[in-house]
């Protein structure tokens, strides 16, 4: 595909986007809206895992700071647009602080540290009742309004968040295209040779590792938002495997890749509810298979084809 | 020796793995703007050598001093900001960055400070510095594509050129013909001869191809079992009956 004819898909999916919720009831709109905010995440995800090469089941627990640091400060009274950096630098200094420790080790060591690490969060979030309300949450969690317009209802919040996925993408593409989403690339692709260069290694597996997880932080804020309500149970390490399902499914390290992948993770189920008990079991299958045969992603479909194609 | 002291100085490095001595007191110097060849038999510590001058490992005992600093143990980092390049025996390019991203990789971190090349432009500048190198490797046909995606030889042009992107003052390069057609050794050579012309830096190379470290360096040393068995110029190196020996067996 042309790069021009990439931006027409790319701006037709927007729009289309943007206009469906108008013909959804609640319950679709809130689907649309819940995506918005896993993307946030899985966006960041996909920095950390894709491109930078580092390993993380931890992404959840960045999610749940985020979040708890928004039903927290939100219920206090504070604004939404004070409490977003804050959450988002928390995260970010999260981040760092088990990045310090934690990075020393690679691929499966760094995913059982992370793993870990979400465990040491969601119990925390559960047993500090003071602070999080313990397994009964944070309840009424108030909605920002923008410039005196009320975002309380589905449809203008989704328009919210949907507008804060897209400068969240923007922001990440421009990085990406900076030197340092070069550096994230070669210290995936060869820490040692990159090193040799003069890539401060440590520096950028922190820095890929953190704005990772403040990514995950200003999803979670707006997952607080949308759902008003916050416990532990969405910060589980199950959503941390569910996000990095995403970033696989999609296509690691390809820009649209976790698109493609929270689309598969988050509304998918929901499709298959038909199936009742079954959907479970043929949305696992349907994983399997899918890594078995494509596991470059769905992204990486076009591709395949190609090659089919010079090979015949 | 008097000219080749000050720039870099190997002190007596020894390295041992248990009983085994894979370098043995092994001590030598460059001058700048020198071309130095290392020879031996497969095994003989070469590598070894190298890689406890560029502190991929420590060595055991002995010394290495850069411009008259104790670089001893310094990390690939730290050796990089000193202006001290490397290349690895094995193919080592950035299998899914395209060529050009990675020569521009091979010397962004060399300029300004991190946050600065955050806001930097895409290209850190260096688009045309790199595209100069592209053309000098004649790499212009598949500037755009994945390093990963070309073939043995090409990566292994692109793996040379990444090493003098940043114009080091000093470059080790293992075995840089390995694997390489004769036609793209003899090219190797010259472009090895122009940008030592070019850059002025200095240059250690480890090499098995006789007529490529003959065409390139004046200055040879011979290591078998860990140990500087001869040294001067490559005839004379070459026509050491003790040499000769170890390659050749008695």
């Amino acid at each position: 595909m042309s790069t021009r004819n990439r931006l027409v898909v790319l701006f037709a999916s927007l729009v289309a986007f943007a206009v469906l919720p108008i013909f959804l009831k609640t319950y679709g709109v809130y689907l649309m809206t819940l995506f918005c905010v896993y993307l946030m995440a899985t966006m960041g995800l996909n920095l950390t895992v894709g491109y930078a090469g580092q390993m993380s089941l931890g992404q959840a627990a960045f999610f749940g700071i985020g979040a708890y640091h928004a039903a927290i400060l939100l219920t206090l009274g504070w604004p939404f647009f004070v409490v977003l950096p804050i959450a988002a630098v928390a995260c970010f200094a999260a981040g760092l602080a088990l990045g310090f420790p934690a990075l020393r080790v690679q691929h499966h060591y760094l995913a059982f540290a992370t793993l870990g690490f979400n465990v040491l969060v969601y119990l925390v979030m559960r047993n500090e009742e003071k602070l999080t309300g313990g397994t009964f949450g944070i309840a009424n969690i108030p909605r920002p309004s923008l410039v005196g317009f009320s975002l309380d209802k589905p449809l203008p919040f989704f328009y919210f968040t949907f507008a804060a996925t897209i400068l969240l993408a923007l922001a990440l593409w421009w990085l990406l295209r900076s030197p340092w989403g070069r550096a994230f690339a070669a210290l995936r692709d060869n820490p040692i040779r990159a090193e040799s260069l003069g890539v401060n290694i440590t520096a950028y597996t922190l820095l890929a590792f953190a704005i990772g997880a403040a990514c995950a932080g200003i999803g979670g804020v707006y997952f607080a938002t949308l759902v008003n309500f916050v416990e532990p149970a969405p910060f589980h390490v199950t959503a941390s495997l569910t996000m990095l399902l995403a970033v696989i499914v999609g296509g690691s390290g390809r820009f649209f890749g976790p698109m493609l992948g929270t689309v598969v993770v988050v509304l998918l189920p929901e499709w298959l509810r038909f199936m009742q008990n079954w959907y479970l079991a043929v949305f696992g299958f349907a994983v399997v298979a899918l890594m078995i045969w494509l596991p470059g992603g769905l992204l990486s479909i076009p591709e395949r084809f190609k090659a089919k194609g010079a090979a015949e | 020796m008097s000219a080749r002291t000050g720039f870099l100085e190997v002190k007596d490095v020894r390295k041992a793995y248990g009983a085994i001595k894979a370098v043995d007191g092994v001590s030598f110097a460059v001058g700048p703007g020198e071309i130095v060849g290392v020879i031996g038999p497969n095994g003989s510590g070469k590598t070894t050598l190298f890689n406890s001058i560029l502190g991929q490992i420590k060595p055991t005992s002995g010394g290495v001093e850069f411009c008259g600093e104790d670089i001893t143990g310094m990390s690939p980092l730290a050796l990089a900001r000193r202006g001290i390049g490397r290349t690895f025996q094995t193919l080592q390019v950035f299998v899914k960055l395209s060529v050009r991203d990675n020569l521009i990789v091979a010397a962004q971190e060399f300029k300004g400070t991190l946050a600065g090349r955050l806001l930097a432009k895409p290209d850190a500048g260096l688009g045309e510095h790199a595209d100069r190198t592209i053309e000098m490797f004649r790499l212009k046909q598949v500037a755009h594509l994945p390093a990963g995606s070309l073939s043995y030889g090409q990566q292994k042009l692109i793996d040379i050129a990444m090493a003098f992107m940043a114009a080091p003052r000093l470059v080790l390069l293992d075995e840089p013909c390995a694997g390489v057609n004769p036609s793209l050794v003899e090219q190797l050579r010259e472009l090895l001869v122009e940008l030592n012309g070019t850059q002025g830096g200095s240059f250690v190379v480890i090499e098995h191809n006789m007529d490529f470290i003959m065409g390139l360096c004046p200055h040879v040393i011979c290591m078998v079992e860990g140990k500087v068995l001869a040294e001067g110029p490559p005839a004379t190196v070459q026509s050491n009956r003790q040499v000769l020996e170890a390659y050749l067996g008695n």
